[in-house]
C-alpha cells in the first residue's frame, strides 16, 4: 500500500487494529522510502531485517487482540542510544565499530511498548553541534529547500538524522536527545515536533553521555499528540540512573481533549524579542493572537539573566564532556592508533588525536581549560553560579505563569556551505538553551513559513515536570497555526 | 610559568589565551596535536573564551552553584550483586585483550 509512511501515529495505530494495513507493510513502506532516499543520509545503520522480523511480531500480538501502545510503529533511533548487539557509534571515529551488549533504558522502554526500530540515525558528534555537519558519516540533508532554490539547507544538529528522517516520512517519530536545544532547534529547522521533557524524566542509562547535568532523551513527530504517545512510553525512573526521577508518569490523554485556554496564563519573555528577524516576529505576534483567541491571558515577563544563559553553558557542557569524554582512552573500547614502541600516554594521545572530530576537540580543549586549577573557581563555578540565577529567573516567574512562549531558533536553517565560526554556531541555541540549564520540559511546534519557504519554530517552556501543560497548549496551539507545509517530493 | 594573560579592561576581567595554553590543554586532554592546529585552535578559543568572560559582570557573591537540577540527595541502595560474570561482554570491545584482561604497553620497566 503505499503513502503508509505519510500517516500520523494515531491513524497507523488505529489503521493496524482495524487490520487496513499490517505492520509488515507499514515498515516496508518506510524501508523503501528510506532506500528511495538515501541521499538525506538520515539513516547511518539501517535495520531492515530486524526490523521486519519484529513488524512480523507486532502483527501477531495485534492479531491476538494483544497489541502493545505502539505496537507495529516504526522508529528511528538516534546513534547515541545504545542498542544491544546493533552498532553505536554517536556517529564518532573512536567508535566507529562499537556494538553494545546492552540495551538504553529509554530504547528497551520504547521497544517493550512495542515501536519498531527502523535503524540508527545520523547525529553530529557525541551530539556536539547545531548543525549535523560533525557526523563522521557525512552530513545530513534537510528535506526542505528554500523556495526556487535547489540548495541543500542543514536540518539543524545535533539530532539532525532524527529530524530529517520524521520530516522526510522515513519514521514515523524518533528518538533524539536535548542537551542545549538538539531536538528543539532541528525540530524548528525541519518543520515538525520536538520535546524534552523535564531533566530526570527519562533514564539516561545506555545514551552515549555527552553533559550529564543536561542531557535529556527527547522525542520527535509529526504533531503534538504524536510525540505524547513516544514520549509517555520513554519515561520513568531506572534504578540504573540515580538523577532518573521518581514522579508519577502523567497520563497525557487529557491533553487532547477539546477545548480553549481559558484561565492559562502565558508569559513572553522580553529578552527573546529583542533584534528579532521580521519572519520570526511576524510568527510570535500571530502566535500570541493564538492563544489570545484561544482564551489565554498575555502576561509580559522578565527573564533577567538569559543573555548569560549561552557563556553559562558553553562553560557547563565543554566541562562536563571534557570529563565524560575522558573515557574514550582506546583500551576497553573504540578505536585504537598506537605503534611498538610507544608508550601509554602516546596510545591515548594518537588514539584521541585520530579518532575526535574537530568540535569534539574543541569542546574538550575547553573543558579541560575551565577545569583547570587556574581557572576552575572564575569560569566553571562563576558559571554553575550564573546556572542558579538563570532558573531563579523561570521559577520567580512560574509564580504568575503557566508556560512560555519564545520562537524556538533566531533564524531558518542555514545553507550547508555557509561558513558560520564557531561562535556564531553556538549562537543557534541562545534560545534553547536557557530552559535546559533549568532542567525544564520545552518543545518546538512549526509556527510559520518564513520568506524563503522554510519552516520556522515555536517554542513553549513549561515548570518543572508539568509536561502536561506543556503538551495541553501545545496540541491546542498546533491546531491553531495549522501548519500544513511539507517539503516536496517526500 | 604563568601561562595566563589576565588584563585588566574597563573594569572587567579579561581572559586571553595563547598557544602555549592550547599545547598545554591538549596535553592534560590527552589529544596530540601539531603547531599548526593548536596555533588554529588558539584563535577560535581566544574568540570563544571572549564570549565566556560576559559572566563576569555579575555580582554572584553568595549566590550557591546550581550543579543538578535534580534534587535530593543521591539515592543508596543495599551492596549487593545484580549482575556479573560478563567478563566476555566487558571485554568484547577492547581493541587487545589476553586472557580476558586488557592489553596496553608496558607502563612499569
Amino acid at each position: 500500500m503505499a503513502d503508509l509512511n505519510k500517516l500520523s501515529i494515531k491513524e497507523a495505530l488505529s489503521g493496524l487494529l482495524s487490520k487496513e494495513f499490517s505492520a509488515v507493510e507499514l515498515v516496508q513502506d518506510h524501508l523503501d522510502s528510506m532506500e528511495k532516499h538515501r541521499g538525506l543520509n538520515t539513516y547511518v545503520f539501517p535495520t531492515p531485517e530486524l526490523a521486519l522480523k519484529l513488524a512480523d511480531e507486532s502483527d501477531r500480538r495485534i492479531a491476538k487482540n494483544l497489541a502493545l501502545p505502539l505496537d507495529g510503529i516504526p522508529v528511528g533511533v538516534k546513534d547515541l542510544y545504545c542498542t544491544n548487539g546493533i552498532r553505536t557509534t554517536s556517529c564518532s571515529n573512536i567508535l566507529k565499530d562499537f556494538i553494545p551488549k546492552y540495551e538504553s533504558t529509554v530504547t528497551t522502554n520504547l521497544f517493550a511498548a512495542g515501536a519498531i526500530m527502523l535503524g540508527k540515525t545520523n547525529m553530529d558528534e557525541f551530539a556536539m553541534g547545531s548543525s549535523n555537519l560533525t557526523s563522521c558519516f557525512g552530513h545530513v540533508v534537510n528535506p526542505w529547500k528554500r523556495s526556487n532554490s535547489e540548495d541543500e539547507v542543514v536540518p539543524g544538529g545535533s539530532s539532525g538524522g532524527s529530524a530529517a528522517c520524521v520530516a522526510a516520512n522515513l519514521g514515523m517519530a524518533s528518538l533524539g536527545s536535548d542537551t542545549g536545544g538538539s531536538v528543539r532547534q532541528p525540530a524548528s529547522f525541519c518543520g515538525i515536533v520536538g520535546i524534552k521533557p523535564s531533566y530526570g524524566r527519562c533514564s539516561r542509562f545506555g545514551m552515549i553521555a555527552f553533559a550529564s547535568s543536561l542531557d535529556q532523551a527527547a522525542v520527535f513527530a509529526k504533531n503534538v499528540e504524536d510525540s505524547a504517545l513516544v514520549l509517555s512510553s520513554i519515561m520513568g525512573h531506572d534504578p540504573k540512573d540515580s538523577t532518573s526521577s521518581k514522579a508519577i508518569i502523567p497520563d497525557f490523554s487529557s491533553c487532547f481533549k477539546d477545548g480553549d485556554l481559558r484561565g492559562l496564563r502565558v508569559g513572553i519573555p522580553k529578552e527573546y524579542l529583542e533584534n528579532l528577524h521580521d519572519d520570526i516576529s511576524k510568527m510570535m505576534k500571530n502566535s500570541i493572537c493564538n492563544l489570545k483567541e484561544l482564551g489565554a491571558e498575555i502576561i509580559d515577563i522578565s527573564l533577567p539573566h538569559t543573555k548569560y544563559a549561552l557563556p553559562t553553558y558553553y562553560i557547563i557542557a565543554p566541562a562536563e564532556a571534557s570529563s565524560n569524554l575522558a573515557r574514550y582512552d582506546g583500551v576497553r573500547y573504540g578505536l585504537r592508533v598506537s605503534e611498538d614502541g610507544d608508550s601509554l600516554d602516546d596510545l591515548y594521545e594518537k588514539t584521541r588525536e585520530i579518532g575526535f572530530g574537530q568540535e569534539v576537540k574543541r569542546r574538550i580543549l575547553i573543558g579541560t581549560f575551565v577545569l583547570s586549577s587556574e581557572h576552575y573557581e572564575d569560569t566553571y563555578l562563576k558559571a554553575q553560579r550564573v546556572r542558579r540565577l538563570i532558573a531563579n529567573d523561570f521559577n520567580n516567574v512560574f509564580d504568575k505563569i503557566d508556560v512560555i512562549l519564545t520562537p524556538t531558533t533566531s533564524s531558518e536553517a542555514f545553507g550547508i556551505k555557509d561558513v558560520l565560526t564557531p561562535v556564531q554556531m553556538y549562537m543557534n541555541d541562545v534560545f534553547t538553551i536557557p530552559a535546559s540549564l533549568a532542567g525544564l520540559p520545552c518543545l518546538s511546534i512549526p509556527g510559520a513559513l518564513s520568506r524563503s519557504g522554510l519552516p520556522l519554530g515555536i517554542q513553549l517552556i513549561a515548570n518543572n515536570f508539568d509536561e502536561l501543560t506543556l503538551l495541553r497548549v501545545a496540541h491546542k496551539l498546533e491546531k491553531s497555526i495549522n501548519f500544513t507545509a511539507k517539503p516536496k517530493g517526500y | 610559568m604563568n601561562l595566563l594573560l589576565v588584563k585588566q579592561l574597563g573594569g572587567v576581567l579579561m581572559t586571553s589565551i595563547s598557544m602555549v595554553h592550547v599545547k598545554k590543554v591538549a596535553k592534560l586532554s590527552r589529544i596530540r596535536m601539531s603547531d599548526e592546529q593548536a596555533q588554529n585552535f588558539t584563535k577560535e578559543l581566544d574568540n570563544l573564551i571572549g564570549v565566556l568572560d560576559k559572566l563576569h559582570e555579575i555580582n554572584t557573591d553568595n549566590v550557591q552553584p546550581l550543579v543538578s537540577v535534580s534534587d535530593g540527595q543521591t539515592p543508596l541502595r543495599e551492596d549487593v550483586v545484580t549482575d556479573g560474570n560478563k567478563i566476555k561482554d566487558v571485554v568484547l570491545n577492547s581493541p587487545d585483550t589476553k586472557y580476558d584482561y586488557f592489553v596496553v604497553p608496558k607502563v612499569v620497566e
